[in-house]
């Protein structure tokens, strides 16, 4: 199967005062098109690092990452924001609307970016589909955490990525709420046949992927496959 | 397998200029609160400049449309003697003048109340004014009192001195009904008028007053009707023609373009005052796009996360910033075209017309352009900073402060200065003045941040431990995050400083023409005394028991020639760097054996007697010897009426012309002018306004030729033209301090959240209302003290640099800054700081919270 992601020998570093400090160490790792992947590891051991250079809003000091048949070191910052905008979704654990839309834009964000001029219908059907269409002109401060990530799941679908990046995406919610947003993501995910990487260091969640890589102090210690 | 569905991934961002004025809009709709707090700064600045710039174009405008009714003329010729042949032929020449007028100043006495007064006599001959009227009470007064009938009497010093119509007045052996009460006359200056109000007589009644002799000061005019004139032909060819001759041609063009120039220079000043208040409104929307872009950060990472370019978010904020400046630009602007009413009412007394007000575009587009310019350059600074928000801050990756690019911070800056630069170079015609301006300031705004900085630095270091927990706490609200303390001390400080400046300023003023308190110096000078009147007027005076102060004897002459070069040589030669002024002067010299004591010798020997020499060894003030060009040793031939007389320059002297009293740029030595015709000044001191009437009517009584001018009187009217300046200047100011409330307002809705967040932790802690409220009326109350304080003490310096630069004079500041503009100012921060935190002192933390977030 084709591969979506494609990560190798990957360094990278943030310096503190005169401090230099290495955050990942030699990470290569491979994800398949359509799959579930999980990237598990104790707090500090780099999860969230690589998910950003995976999904391309760093740049690492060494090594080369392929996502979606491009090498994200060779595109320039606005190449990869429309990579973003046309192939990639976001989830992040504290939800990130946008505060000043009402539920119906912060959906329709990605694909008005595009110049879809569907946006609006398209957004109102994810509405739907998350169950929120009641709550479409409201904004972010007047909804739940559960209900403010269903919105945010909304958005992550609405402009049909082919790669999805979860950041701890219950990791501001109570276990049941995060349970049913845990359910809904991953049938949206199924019914859209997106590639789903989740960062978490929940086991129970990493478990209903097809893939876990463990990080531990910035080096894979484990990558197995679940299923 | 990637998903097939997905259309081809171009690298370019699609969505247009339309998603980005929608997420604009979008965006702002929920920020309407905070944005709109913005745009009354810039409101306020565009009303000061649009209010000032607008009323400064109206008066131009209407100077230039009345300009005939101004003059009442289309032209005219001024002379100060009898026209000699040439000009004669002239006036002849161009089919004689249509009305003539003969003028000197006088002393007018009023039979019915004994008063007596300094007055403007105009014996003006029927028909003029040719344009305008002369306004009088009763209006058909205009017309008889010309058949001889009686004179026409300044409305206001009839009103002071309680003369009614029917009363009578008499200038030197003639005495007239007055026949009505002159409200306006064309040509009329206005702040003369107050010190020598005008009197119309007849044209042939001149003569009967018996005072035009030799050595008065007369005006003779000739006005000219003729529509159809190219006058400025005429002005281009006959003036020079008549200004060899001492006399003057003034065509009503020229007239009001000279009037419109003279008020546009104070319109220039009052400009600046209100640019000075656009600039704080700027300030104001530069912190306040610098907190709001702070907040934004997160939701523009997520845009960017979402695939939204650097430019498009930074356009996104730009567009805000600009739509801001519109509306602010066009509310501004429509204030400021209500409150330009208010100017001819401020200015009242001042101004050579009416003014109409009407609406100038140019005025208009200005004020528009200038909002969204401004806005924009100046949210410049803080826009930038989205360029460089990384889309990681969406993940939790804590990453340091956004470091700008150098390159972009020093062009914003450059093109800060740049434009203001450019702006006062607009204003002011005068690049010199334009970058002193600039640096001006330069130097103030970062005199008032350094204090700001170094006022928070010294809390930080010195910080007072043992100080109780709440007033502890209010200095740590002085710099906490996103703290508006450096912007609203500016603001507070710049409002404080131009009004206490304003006033410090009037002081010197009022000190440099104070003659009360020095106890020798005169305050009534006795003017057009002749030789054989001196004893006979000192006796006068003597017997009212008053001092004889000064004698002075004045021999009138003109510059012949100058190191052999006559007046006409000199006037032809385009290289001749001497000032015209010195040429055509009628100068009014003296001659004594010694330097007075408003003056110093500069370079050169003073000669105190000269019997006979030839040339005559003279001294001379600096600034005839830096305007004729002239230096020791050069000589200098003057026309005293008609005998030339060759001098050489002995000496050069100082003078210092701001002392009231009777200063001089020409001395001779005793022993040469004693037998020329000439007149005398006599000074004396009056102790209070019963002397000065008593004696003011003995001496007309006895010596109707002689004018008195009671100095008292002069600077009364000059206090009064200071209070008017002052108090349009202190409307001006009032926009910057009305500029600093409003950023106020905005730093602290703007903070609002993060106070409350702080107060419902105090309050989970157990703090009680009061204790919440004392915390946030100390910190009103330490920002408010030190923007004031910093205001003032700024202004006392730089007053006392003027006082030592400028004006050479010591310098007592007044209290008023002290004891009304700084506890005033601070009051007011307190106040407003305070009332616009009740709500979250008030009411029960988690409601508000709710309605926050």
């Amino acid at each position: 199967m084709a591969k979506i992601l494609n990560v190798r020998n990957l360094e990278k570093s943030y310096t503190s005062g005169t401090k230099k400090l290495q955050v990942l160490y030699d990470i290569n790792f491979e994800v398949e098109a359509q799959k579930t992947f999980a990237i598990v590891g104790p707090s500090g051991s780099g999860k969230t690092t690589l998910l950003g250079l995976c999904a391309g809003l760093d740049r690492p000091d060494s090594g080369s990452i392929h996502l979606c048949n491009e090498e994200l070191g060779k595109l320039s910052e606005d190449e990869n924001a429309v990579l973003r905008n046309q192939k990639v979704g976001f989830i992040f654990q504290n939800f990130q609307l946008l505060p000043s839309l009402t539920a119906l834009e912060n959906i329709a964000v990605p694909l008005e970016l595009q110049g879809d001029k569907g946006a609006t219908r398209i957004g109102k059907e994810l509405l739907e589909k998350v169950g929120l269409s009641n709550r479409a002109h409201h904004y972010p401060s007047q909804l739940s955490g559960g209900e403010q990530q269903r919105v945010a799941l909304a958005r992550a679908f609405s402009n049909r990525p082919s790669i999805l990046f979860a950041d701890e995406p219950t990791g501001n919610l109570d276990s049941e709420t995060g349970e049913k947003v845990v359910s809904l993501l991953f049938e949206l995910n199924k019914e859209a046949g997106t590639t789903l990487i989740i960062v978490t260091h929940d086991l129970e969640l990493a478990k209903k992927t097809q893939q876990i890589l463990r990080l531990k102090g910035g080096r894979i210690v484990e990558n197995e496959k679940t299923w | 397998m990637v998903n097939k569905n997905k259309r081809p991934h171009k690298h370019s961002a699609k969505a247009g200029l339309g998603w980005l004025f929608k997420m604009a809009w979008r965006d702002g709709k929920a920020s309407k609160k905070k944005l709109g707090l913005f745009m009354a700064s810039i409101i306020l600045g565009i009303a000061a400049v649009v209010s000032i710039q607008s009323f400064g174009v109206n008066l131009k405008d209407n100077i230039g449309l009345k300009s005939k009714a101004l003059m009442g003329a289309d032209y005219k010729i001024e002379i100060d003697e009898l026209p000699n042949e040439k000009t004669q032929q002239i006036i002849d020449s161009l089919g004689g003048a249509d009305s003539r007028e003969i003028k000197f100043v006088s002393m007018g006495a009023f039979n019915s109340t004994e008063a007596t007064r300094l007055v403007e006599v105009r014996g003006i001959e029927s028909g003029f004014p040719f344009y305008g009227a002369l306004e009088t009470r009763p209006a058909a007064a205009a017309e008889t009192f010309r058949k001889k009938e009686g004179a026409l009497v300044d409305a206001t010093l009839m009103l002071q001195l309680g003369i009614e119509t029917g009363d009578s007045i008499k200038i030197g052996k003639l005495q007239l009904p007055v026949i009505g009460k002159l409200d306006a006359v064309p040509g009329g200056a206005t702040l003369f008028s107050s010190i020598a109000p005008p009197v119309l007589i007849p044209y042939p009644s001149i003569q009967e007053t018996d005072l035009i002799q030799t050595g008065s000061r007369i005006g003779y005019k000739y006005y000219f009707k003729d529509a159809n004139t190219d006058l400025e032909r005429l002005d281009r060819e006959l003036k020079p023609v008549l200004d060899l001759e001492n006399a003057n041609l003034r065509t009503h063009i020229s007239t009001s373009e000279r009037l419109g120039k003279r008020y546009q220079n104070f319109g220039k000043f009052l400009n600046l005052v209100a640019f000075i208040a656009l600039l704080l409104g700027c300030v104001g929307i530069a912190s306040a796009i610098n907190i709001y872009i702070k907040e934004k950060q997160s939701a523009i990472a997520v845009l960017k996360c979402l695939g939204a370019s650097k430019k498009q978010t930074f356009l996104i904020y730009l567009i805000q910033v600009a739509i801001m400046g519109l509306i602010g630009g066009v509310f501004g602007t429509a204030l400021g075209l209500v409150l330009q009413q208010i100017f001819p009412w401020l200015l009242e007394g001042l101004l050579p017309v009416d003014v109409q007000p009407t609406i100038s575009w140019q005025v208009i587009f200005m004020g528009i352009s200038l909002g969204i310019f401004m806005s924009l350059l100046f949210a410049l600074y803080p826009l930038i900073g989205t360029l460089y928000i990384s889309p990681l801050q969406a993940l939790r990756v804590q990453l340091k402060e956004n470091v700008k690019s150098r390159k972009a911070i020093f062009l914003v800056s450059l093109a800060i200065f740049l434009f203001i630069f450019l702006f006062s170079l607009w204003l002011l015609e005068n690049w010199k003045y334009s970058l002193a301006f600039v640096w001006g300031i330069l130097i103030t705004f970062a005199i008032l941040a350094g204090i700001a900085k170094l006022f928070m630095q010294l809390i930080k270091r010195f910080f007072p431990k043992n100080w109780g927990f709440l007033a502890r706490q209010s200095l740590l609200n002085l710099f906490r995050p996103q703290n508006q303390t450096i912007t609203l001390i500016l603001a507070i400080g710049v409002g404080t400083f131009l009004i206490s400046t304003l006033y410090f300023s009037k002081d010197l003023l009022l000190a440099q023409t104070s003659v009360e308190s020095q106890a020798n110096s005169p305050n009534m000078i006795l003017l057009d005394v002749q030789t054989e009147q001196k004893q006979a007027v000192a006796e006068t005076v003597k017997n009212s028991n008053l001092p004889v102060l000064n004698n002075i004897p004045i021999v009138t002459m003109r510059v012949h020639s100058i190191n052999g070069k006559t007046n006409m040589e000199i006037k032809k030669d385009s290289s001749s760097q001497i000032n015209n002024w010195i040429l055509d002067h009628e100068f009014r010299v003296t001659y004594r054996d010694s330097l007075t004591h408003s003056e110093s010798l500069v370079s050169g020997e003073f000669i105190a007697e000269a019997n006979d020499a030839d040339p005559v060894p003279i001294s001379i003030s600096d600034n005839f010897a830096r305007d004729a060009k002239v230096a020791l040793g050069d000589e200098v031939v003057f026309n005293i009426q008609g005998l030339l007389k060759n001098t050489v320059v002995k000496s050069i002297r100082q003078v210092d012309w701001s002392q009231m009293q009777i200063n001089f740029s020409l001395v001779f030595p005793k022993g040469i002018l004693e037998k020329a015709p000439q007149f005398h000044v006599i000074t004396t001191k009056v102790p209070n306004e019963i002397a000065s009437a008593k004696l003011q009517q003995s001496l007309v009584k006895e010596f109707p030729n002689v004018s008195i001018i009671d100095l008292r009187q002069v600077l009364s009217v000059i206090e009064k033209l200071l209070d008017k300046i002052s108090w349009i200047i202190n409307f001006m100011a009032f926009f910057s301090i009305l500029t600093g409330i409003i950023v106020l307002l905005g730093a602290i809705r703007i903070s609002k959240f993060q106070r409350i967040r702080e107060n419902v932790l105090l309050r989970t802690l157990g703090a009680q209302n009061h204790q919440i409220f004392k915390i946030v009326a100390l910190e009103y109350l330490f920002l408010g003290l030190l923007g004031a304080f910093s205001g003032v003490f700024l202004s006392l310096i730089s007053s006392q640099l003027l006082a030592a630069l400028v004006f050479e004079t010591a310098f007592t500041p007044s209290l008023f800054p002290f004891l009304v503009v700084l506890p005033g100012v601070t009051l007011l921060v307190l106040i407003i700081g305070i009332s616009n935190s009740l709500e979250i002192i008030r009411k029960p933390p988690l409601e508000i919270l709710r309605k926050e977030v």
